[in-house]
């Protein structure tokens, strides 16, 4: 408020900052997102500041200062933000400035002045001058004095921390409009799209780091987003991706030339950078080689990897990769079957290899949105930056009041369905009725739903039986049909699946409680019924059943649940 | 939300025999809720938020949302009509155009100089509609279409930058008289002459125009706004109140005595409106009280500086007269103190003198009643001749301290021996001092 009269124009760009790389975008007036790239035309800036007698660099230049300058170079500094010195895990730093412990957060003790002296810079004055780059950046490309931001944040940020992060951008001269989650920002870029259409789904976002992995189990009702579960690594991420093939390649030279240039701090920064290079190339092209001058006791030292060799090296992470994935699936009491859409983001999502293995330990109906899979899916490193970006156009037009109400647990905690609401309808021979979902299980309340049903060819009086229903999974093997009625029994039966193979699971229906019954009389001959279901905010529902261009219709209603009690699934 | 989902299958026929009050029958409730956050994200959470925070359900939310958007709208069209219709504006006559307000007449007379040509053009077309001829005839009345023409002419003149200038320079509606002399000393000068000056600036080439501003205004705001009114540069013109000029096919020298009149007339208007504006910029200038303000400060700082000055200069002038008092009184002082010191000096000489001659008496008479230092009898006259003389030689070598303490040692001494003896001790310090030759004043040996 105040803030909008001191500056009418509020110009916001989405940030997304992460421990290893940072992205800035924004929203073009045709709506359409997008990434900006700064002054040396990266879109990914490394989250690192270096530096050199006094000068500042940041992004690329920062980075490549790790091999010459490591100790006034600051990286990986995102996570210590707003934590205490006991909770932080500095081992990501340690081919760069050391973190240490300054009252009570966390700081760096760098030459940052012309000086020989060191400084001892916390963590928030380090995410201030870093944010403050940023910031410039897109000013510059924009042409316009950018003033405000949504940042993207992983999902289990602490308030403290995101406290933490406000302050420091507004000491680099942001406001931030809102806290969005990385996963949930991924989704809302692919929503964002124009030609994207509106469905619930379920949505398991990957977001793939450098040092990092995050994965989140998401409910898509209607455009609304809620997470269902969660799964976090911290070790998991690009890093070890990085470390095996740079092993790789110091076997080979070791076998050449009997050193090992992990020994020397100055190799082994120098072996990192090349091998992040490599992994990258990996990513796009079947080989890649690499090469770096003096690696070693003055050795220069080229050398090839192709992917399947890359791919062998990495494979159990790989395969962590998945079981993390499988993991926060599990923890959502969901099953592999649920999942509509895996969205990859993050810049270890460009591997190849962590999508197909996905598709493998996905059914096919699972589409899994990676550059590798998917010829249409954004860019992973951009995504996340440009969910920002549309939440900021979003919101950039309200009142800093208004943004916090409607942040509010207020308004934000809402009862999210338990069981499905469907119509059972007729599917040809069988006569019992077939349920057809209609509002999913975890579509938050109120909501409104409305699907027009064919009727049977002859027309006449219809009959409309609202249930709820439960989905099930359903295992049937070649030889011996078995129906298991739990998903429980799944698990047993997926030890012995590679005897064998012909196993086929399902998604079905199993029509629960029935919630109403409407008539619609007198349908015409090729007529369509509408029925629109309506939940209440206290889950009472409104039915409105009736001919599509018919008059009337019937209504009705069904009182709410006698006792809401606070479910906690 | 709102497009709905299309199921093929069909639905089942109603069963025989079922039936139903309004053939609706609920069943049993949904089952309990799980409460979970909703990401605030989006834009259909923004709708949801709205729809929570003003507790408006799906279909209120619709149409609230679709009202507010028509609103707008209709806002934006409602405000350039608003003006009612003067009758007797309604009974012009077209011809008479030059003395119409074209502004009254398309409804902007709130606007005047200030409408842009946007609204012009609405205001016109609102105008039509409503006043078209073929209306009114459709309506019954005879073909009066004069106040049509009157709109037409006035849209004409409007949206015709030229003639617009030509109307703005003599549109007396959008002057504003300014205050008397009385009704300024009465009233605040600054609410009274803001619009007269805001009126006048409309014909400034240069924009934007100085404004008149408060009492807190400072000197070179205040001397900034006199400076651009006395340097008006305006571009007021008179054509508009020209004669109408004959045709080229008349009398060409009437013509041309009509035009001659009328560049007289302008130009002779123009000098006139130049001078009207430097009188009233005099007038306000004479009543500003910031420039007596201002004056009234300048004199104090110039005042305060001489003051400071005389001060200073009569302060020296009496330190000076005092130093000089101090002095004189000090001599006169000192002067005194001498005198006194004189006078005493003269009074213990006396006194010491005096007391000399008792002491000498003193002596002599010591010399006499020992009589003489001779045993027995009256001493010889030698011998009182004698002893004389050593006493006055005595006396003579010494100076009155030493008399003063011989005469009180012989003071009160009677017997001669005695006596002789403190000569004969006063001859041998004499003596031994060197002012007495030995053998001198034998008597006292």
């Amino acid at each position: 408020m105040s803030d909008e009269e001191s500056s009418p124009q509020r110009v916001a760009i989405g940030i997304s900052f992460g421990n290893s790389n940072s992205s800035i975008a924004y929203t073009t007036s045709e709506g359409r997102a997008e990434v900006i790239a700064n002054e040396e035309g990266d879109r990914q800036i490394p989250s690192i500041l270096s530096y050199v007698a006094g000068e500042e660099f940041q992004g690329t230049q920062a980075k490549t200062q790790l091999v010459r300058n490591p100790k006034n170079t600051v990286a990986y500094f995102r996570d210590f933000l707003g934590q205490e010195f006991k909770s932080i895990d500095p081992t990501p730093c340690h081919q760069s400035a050391h973190p240490r412990e300054h009252e009570s957060t966390v700081a760096f003790s760098i030459k940052d002045t012309e000086s020989d002296d060191e400084n001892i810079v916390t963590v928030s004055e380090i995410t201030t001058r870093h944010l403050r780059r940023l910031k410039n950046s897109a000013s510059d490309y924009l042409g316009k004095k950018v003033n405000a931001a949504v940042i993207t944040v992983p999902t289990n940020f602490s308030d403290k921390q995101k406290e933490s992060l406000s302050k420091a951008a507004s000491e680099a001269g942001l406001e931030v409009l809102q806290f969005i989650h990385e996963p949930v920002a991924a989704v809302l870029a692919y929503d964002a799209r124009p030609d994207a259409k509106l469905s619930d789904k379920i949505i398991v976002v990957a977001d793939l780091g450098g040092t990092r992995s995050d994965v989140a189990v998401i409910a898509s009702r209607g455009g609304m987003y809620s997470i269902l579960a969660t799964a976090h690594d911290y070790d998991l991420g690009g890093a070890l991706l990085d470390q095996a093939v740079m092993d790789h390649f110091a076997k080979e030279f070791i076998k050449k030339h009997k050193t090992d240039p992990r020994q020397n701090d100055r190799s082994l920064a120098k072996l990192k950078l090349e091998s992040e290079a490599v992994k990258k190339a990996l990513s796009i092209g079947g080989s890649a080689s690499f090469g770096v001058e003096s690696l070693a006791d003055g050795i220069d030292f080229t050398s090839t990897i192709n992917r399947t060799r890359y791919e062998l090296l990495a494979n159990k992470h790989f395969a962590s990769f998945t079981r993390l994935i499988t993991h926060a699936v599990e923890k959502a009491e969901l099953d592999v079957l649920d999942i509509d859409e895996i969205v990859l983001a993050g810049g270890t999502s460009h591997t190849p290899k962590i999508a197909s293995s996905l598709r493998n330990a996905f059914p096919p109906t699972t589409s899994i949105l990676a550059p590798s899979t998917s010829p249409t899916a954004i860019n992973p490193s951009e995504l996340v930056a440009r969910g920002a970006a549309i939440q900021a156009s979003l919101i950039q037009e309200y009142e800093t009041e208004d943004i916090e109400q409607s942040t509010h647990p207020m308004v934000t905690v809402t009862p999210h369905l338990r069981a499905s609401i469907g119509v059972l309808c007729i599917s040809g021979s069988e006569s019992q009725g077939l349920f057809r979902p209609l509002i999913d299980a975890e579509t938050p309340a109120p909501v409104r739903r409305t699907a027009q049903f064919a009727t049977p060819k002859e027309g006449g009086d219809v009959l409309v039986k609202i249930c709820e229903g439960v989905r099930e999974i359903k295992v049937t093997r070649a030889e011996k049909p078995q129906t298991n009625g739990r998903k429980e029994d799944d698990e047993d039966s997926e030890v012995d699946s590679d005897d064998e193979p012909e196993e086929v699971r399902e998604k079905v229906w199993r029509v629960g409680k029935v919630l109403a019954e409407a008539a619609v009389k007198g349908v015409k001959k090729g007529g369509k019924v509408e029925v629109q279901v309506n939940v209440g905010p206290d889950l009472a529902v409104q039915v409105i059943a009736r001919e599509v261009g018919g008059k009337g219709g019937v209504r009705g209603s069904i009182e709410k649940p006698a006792v809401v009690e606070n479910g906690s699934a | 939300m709102a497009t709905a989902l299309q199921v093929s299958l069909p639905l089942p026929v109603l069963p025989e025999g079922w039936s139903a009050e309004k053939d609706f029958k609920a069943a049993g409730t949904l089952s309990s809720a799980t409460q979970r956050i909703v990401e605030p994200v989006g834009p259909h959470f923004l709708a949801h938020a709205r729809r929570k925070r003003h507790k408006r359900t799906f279909s209120e939310d619709d149409r609230i949302q679709a009202q507010e958007n028509v609103k707008k709208v209709e806002d934006e069209d409602a405000g350039d009509i608003s003006e009612p219709e003067d009758p007797l504006m309604l009974q012009r006559d077209a011809k008479d155009w030059k003395n119409q307000d074209h502004y009254a007449v398309l409804g902007l007379s709130k606007y005047r100089f200030r409408a842009t040509e946007d609204q012009i053009k609405r205001a016109h077309r609102k105008k039509v509609l409503r006043h078209h001829p073929d209306k009114k005839a459709a309506a019954g009345s005879t073909e009066d279409d004069s106040f049509f023409k009157c709109i037409q002419k006035a849209t004409e003149v409007l949206l015709d930058p030229v003639k617009r200038r030509q109307f703005d320079s003599v549109d007396e509606h959008a002057d504003v008289e300014p205050p008397s002399k009385k009704q300024t000393q009465k009233g605040n000068f600054y609410k009274l002459w803001g619009p007269v000056f805001e009126a006048e600036a409309r014909f400034s080439k240069t924009q934007p125009v100085p404004k008149l501003g408060n009492e807190k205004s400072t000197k070179e705001e205040v001397e900034e706004f006199y400076n651009f009114w006395y340097n008006f540069d305006s571009w007021r013109s008179f054509e508009y109140q020209d004669e109408d000029v004959p045709d080229d096919n008349e009398n060409r020298d009437q013509k041309r005595h009509v035009e001659r009149k009328n560049q007289n007339a302008r130009k002779k208007k123009k000098t006139e409106d130049t001078a009207r504006l430097r009188h009233l910029v005099d007038d306000a200038l004479s009543l500003d009280e910031r420039i007596k303000k201002f004056r009234q400060q300048e004199h104090a700082q110039k005042n305060k500086r001489r003051i400071e000055k005389e001060a200073e200069t009569k302060r020296l002038a009496e330190e000076a007269a005092k130093a000089k008092e101090e002095e004189a009184k000090l001599k006169a002082e000192r002067e005194a103190a001498e005198k006194v010191e004189k006078a005493e000096g003269k009074k213990a000489k006396e006194a010491a003198k005096n007391a000399a001659k008792k002491n000498k008496r003193v002596v002599r008479g010591s010399a006499k009643d020992a009589n003489y230092f001779h045993a027995g009898g009256d001493a010889p006259p030698s011998q009182i001749d004698a002893v004389l003389n050593d006493v006055d030689l005595i006396i003579a070598k010494i100076d009155n301290e030493e008399l003063a303490l011989l005469t009180s040692k012989l003071n009160g001494k009677k017997d001669a021996g005695e006596i002789k003896v403190i000569f004969a001790e006063e001859v041998a310090r004499l003596v031994s001092a060197g002012t007495l030759k030995d053998g001198e004043a034998k008597s006292f040996a």
